[in-house]
């Protein structure tokens, strides 16, 4: 592998500010190419550098128990799994690139019905063929989180490795 | 097949009917019947005892990468954490749902575009709180997709 390039830093964050705008055009084409997702109805909304924040708007089949009407913990899941897995995009550049290796949920509070969940996925760190995620869900006010995430994933795609070891920032 | 809500002890009593993990499980397969999400993913569940086996029917709403035709990691997390929440369910002998507290998922194969079948068992069931290990494969045992360790609130 080619040592990093410490000088590369600028170049690849306008690459990086070049991919999240063509990825911000194309968000509903993004998660409608991914079944799972579009079964959820998850939406990405906006993105920086390395977050992605995203919304899902309450639907009576995400409900785990019709007594409470409250969201199935697996839907807060799948959406945090997958919004940590797209923020790696926004680094690799690509989307589809990564598999989760392993996740961590905890759940604060149940989220409350018939209210939207927000969220919000940063991938803080990258080497050569991992990426470091975290994320939160919350309702409201940012600060009422309803579960946080943490997640590894493994990037598989060999265009997103070289052009990460190219872009600096690789161990 | 089930006996009805007359056959149980008067409440408060410390008497329980010889039938109750019979009805456990008949009460379970009606929140999981009830459930619109455990529906919408299509969860299959078989009580043997105080055994679970669960199935996911492959279908193509449970697809996260459609060119490796991979299952969604969600997908296999909600599926394991249904199974782990059955699994506690079973065990507890509490009316209402065990509150999931936090989980943690190992994806060590791919999930390919077949069924997925899953197992769990109690590490640890104390008053208030329930450890658990669930187990997801597919055509082979031996060879986990994912393994799941959850912490669940019970009764609370």
């Amino acid at each position: 592998m080619p040592p990093p390039n410490k000088d590369a830093g600028s170049p690849a964050r306008n690459d990086r500010s070049e991919f999240r705008q063509a990825l911000l055009q194309n968000k509903e084409r993004v998660t409608a190419a991914i079944p799972f997702i579009r079964e959820i109805g998850f939406q990405i909304l906006d993105a920086d550098d390395t977050t992605l924040f995203g919304v899902l708007p309450y639907r009576e089949h995400l409900v785990g128990d019709p007594e409470t009407g409250v969201v199935a913990g697996g839907v807060i899941t799948t959406m945090l799994d997958s919004m940590c897995g797209l923020s790696c995009a926004l680094r690799l550049k690509s989307v589809l690139q990564v598999a989760t290796l392993d996740l961590r949920i905890d759940y604060m509070r149940p989220a409350k019905p018939h209210v939207d969940i927000l969220a919000e996925a940063e991938c803080y760190h990258t080497t050569r063929s991992v990426c470091f995620t975290r994320a939160i869900a919350y309702q409201g006010e940012r600060t009422r989180i309803v579960a946080s995430a943490a997640g590894a994933f493994a990037i598989t795609g060999d265009a997103a490795r070289r052009d990460l070891a190219a872009g600096g920032g690789a161990r | 097949m089930s006996a009805g809500p007359d056959a149980g002890p008067a409440e408060g009593s410390d008497e329980r009917p010889r039938d109750l993990p019979h009805d456990r499980a008949a009460a379970l397969l009606g929140v999981i019947a009830r459930s619109p999400f455990a529906q919408l993913m299509g969860l299959q569940i078989k009580i043997a005892g105080d055994e679970i086996l669960a199935t996911l029917p492959f279908d193509e709403k449970l697809i996260g990468n459609h060119v490796i035709r991979a299952l969604h990691g969600g997908a296999i997390a909600s599926f394991l954490e249904l199974t782990a929440t059955a699994r506690v369910h079973l065990a507890a002998d509490q009316p209402r749902q065990p509150k999931i507290i936090d989980i943690t998922v190992d994806y060590l194969r791919q999930g390919k575009a077949e069924n997925l079948y899953a197992t769990a068992r109690i590490v640890k069931l104390g008053r208030r709180m329930a450890s658990v290990h669930a187990e997801a494969w597919q055509q082979e045992r031996a060879k986990p997709v994912s393994v799941l360790t959850a912490h669940f609130l019970i009764g609370g």
